[in-house]
């Protein structure tokens, strides 16, 4: 299968601390790939990178064989980043941040067409008139995961995508989340949570201060350390 | 600790950040700098104005007027022709007026007409600080009045005129333009709503617009629509621009709503006035509102760009707001100087700062056009463009890098990430 993203001995510094470690891994397409890890163990950093946000420092990183230091304006056509915690225009309606963001991505009917699917995947019924500010976090996540997938984006990228929510919340964006891929959507996401992950990923690498500690497949990984679920896996390789 | 210790000392913190200490340090910097002004222009009030004399009369009442002023002014002409008379006061640093007492002077007085004192004025510049000196030359010859009037008392010549024995014929020269029968207060007060008006508006949008693109800033972090925004297919250009573009409509649309509502307070304050500014010559033509309104469309984006860059720094909402202090200063310092001295009048440093600052420039174009002073308003709208295009290029940079999400100020230690 080919691969999505390449990420080869990556190291990102912040000024004199090390965020990313030389880490390495690959996505292939059309799978979820979850990287689990603490707080402050280098998700985000990755996750920017990957995004165009961030620059390394060095190692290399492809995302559908682009560089990500040379060809940002191209992998940005093709990804789709939803940032933790992240806010709309408090000004805009939902219906209104969702043709916003669809007007970079075509014009006339197409926008209509990709802010018709933003609306079904957010599924916020008469609310999506409502503006941005009236939401409950559960209603905004639901909106920027609908932002995120309308454009049916070749990989989304979600940083803790259910961070926050409530059982019911967060287990409709995992829905949504899964169904997204069988669209042919490659999805890279972080979370805290490994038991989300370990539902909702393929493969999943697990990290810990900024370095790749432990790599593979939810239930290879649990065979191997003879584990219960991914939480003690982690607990197990960290020792 | 006891609880109330904690509870306080916890408030204490919490309240003394530089979000709040830095405003005040601000106004009281700008009260300060106002206090030093009105030192000024008491100092400038005790100062002996500057003053030529030319009597041609011999009678005893326009001895009174000589000795007055030789030992109240600082007289440095005194000989019987005027444009030599003119040329001295002109080429003296301070120089103020030329006073002329025509030759059948005291004559008239002793006949129940009112002595004639010409005054030609030499005004240096239409700020309220530089009309001090006239005043007080004004007032001395207020003082001649006075002791020519004790003098026909004590000489019992009661004459018709023994109230106001003289008047002034006045003629001001400014800026090489020579206005007959006006004084240079008139001319101040003509000028006052460019001298008031055009500052505030012009800080106004600064404040507004440049505190909307900051705040905007603070809130895209925030909210990490930012963040979003950089993964979009778009231009860091575009983004640049757009946040740019859309802030100076929003600013230019808020200075036509305080042009109006300031424009109608201004009116409505001179409608007494007898006379305007056409009547002196100074009306300005198409070519002379075309400049003052590029003026003030570049410096906008000049602002806009500072604060774009200003912004980057902003982490969110909160320090946002502090961000926009250094725009208030460099916005609040010159619309304070315009006010209170014109640019001709300026120590020389002072003129440098003020030309530096590229926000002067449309709050000195009207007044500057006016006078035909193109070379001063062309100057400054070439080099409000070179620091516009300078600060754009600056922020386009910064956003086509990660600073525009890793960048920010921070007073307190430096924080593991």
């Amino acid at each position: 299968m080919n691969k999505a993203i390449e990420v080869r001995d990556l190291i990102k510094d912040f000024g004199k601390i090390r965020a990313v470690d030389g880490v390495s891994f690959g996505v292939s397409e059309g799978e979820i790939f979850g990287l689990i890890g603490p707080n402050g163990a280098g998700k985000t950093t990755i996750l920017r990178i990957i995004s165009t946000l961030l620059q390394v420092t060095s190692g290399e990183v492809k995302v559908f064989n682009y560089d990500v230091r040379k060809d940002a304006s191209e992998i940005r056509k093709m990804i789709s980043y939803l940032p933790e915690d992240a806010g709309a225009y408090k000004n805009l309606t939902g219906r209104g941040y969702l043709r916003f963001i669809a007007n970079f991505f075509g014009n006339g009917k197409k926008v209509d067409e990709i802010v018709d699917k933003g609306i079904k995947i957010a599924d916020l019924g008469e609310r999506i008139d409502d503006k941005v500010s009236t939401y409950s976090k559960g209603m905004m996540r639901r909106l920027l995961v609908g932002r995120a997938l309308m454009i049916d984006p070749k990989l989304a990228i979600l940083d803790e995508p259910t961070s926050g929510l409530d059982v019911i919340n967060a287990q409709e964006i995992r829905n949504i989340i899964k169904s997204t891929v069988k669209r042919g959507t490659t999805v890279l996401l972080s979370s805290h949570n490994m038991l989300e992950v370990e539902f909702l990923c393929s493969n999943i690498a697990l990290i810990n201060e900024g370095k790749i500690v432990e790599e593979g497949r939810p239930s290879e990984l649990k065979e191997k350390y003879d584990a219960d679920n991914i939480e003690d896996v982690f607990t197990e390789v960290i020792k | 600790m006891s609880g109330l210790t904690n509870i306080i000392i916890k408030e204490i913190r919490e309240l003394l950040t530089p979000s709040t200490i830095i405003p005040i340090i601000v106004m009281a910097f700008i009260f300060g700098s106002m206090g030093n002004m009105m030192g000024g222009i008491q100092e400038e009030v005790k100062e002996k104005p500057v003053i030529g004399i030319i009597n041609e009369d011999t009678g005893d009442i326009s001895k009174i007027v000589t000795e007055i002023m030789n030992k109240n002014a600082k007289v440095v002409y005194q000989g019987k022709d005027i444009n030599e008379g003119l040329e001295k006061i002109k080429s003296e640093k301070k120089g103020t007026a030329l006073l002329i007492i025509p030759e059948n002077f005291t004559n008239n007085i002793y006949s129940d007409k009112p002595g004639e004192i010409e005054v030609y004025w030499i005004m240096r510049g239409a700020g309220i600080m530089d009309s001090i000196s006239s005043s007080v030359v004004d007032a001395l010859i207020q003082s001649v009045n006075m002791e020519i009037s004790k003098t026909l008392i004590e000489n019992n010549k009661y004459s018709d005129v023994i109230l106001t024995p003289t008047v002034k014929k006045e003629t001001t020269i400014f800026k090489d333009k020579e206005m007959k029968g006006v004084s240079p207060g008139m001319i101040s007060g003509i000028l006052s709503s460019q001298s008031t008006m055009i500052p505030i508006i012009m800080m106004m949008i600064i404040m507004m617009a440049g505190g909307t693109v900051i705040s905007s800033m603070g809130m895209e972090k925030e909210n990490k629509t930012l963040e979003t925004l950089l993964t979009l297919p778009v231009k860091r250009s575009s983004i640049v621009l757009g946040k740019i573009a859309g802030s100076a409509i929003v600013g230019l649309l808020m200075a036509i709503i305080y042009m109006m509502g300031l424009g109608y307070y201004m009116n409505s304050l001179s409608m007494s006035s007898e006379m305007n500014l056409a009547d002196l010559g100074l009306s300005l033509g198409v070519k002379d509102y075309f400049l003052v309104g590029l003026s003030v469309f570049i410096t906008l984006l000049a602002a806009l760009s500072l604060c774009m860059i200003l912004g980057t720094f902003a982490e969110n909402y909160k320090s946002a707001q502090t961000l926009n202090l250094p725009i208030v200063l460099l916005a609040v310092f010159p619309m304070f100087l315009t006010m209170f001295k014109d640019f001709d009048t300026l120590p020389l440093m002072l003129k440098i700062v003020v030309f530096v600052i590229p926000f002067s420039h449309p709050m000195m174009a009207m007044r500057n056009l006016m006078f035909g002073n193109y070379v001063l308003v062309l100057s400054g709208i070439v080099y409000v463009v070179i620091f516009s295009v300078i600060m754009m290029w600056i922020i386009v940079r910064i956003f086509s890098t990660e600073r525009v999400l890793t960048a920010k100020i921070s007073l307190s230690k430096f924080r593991r990430r």
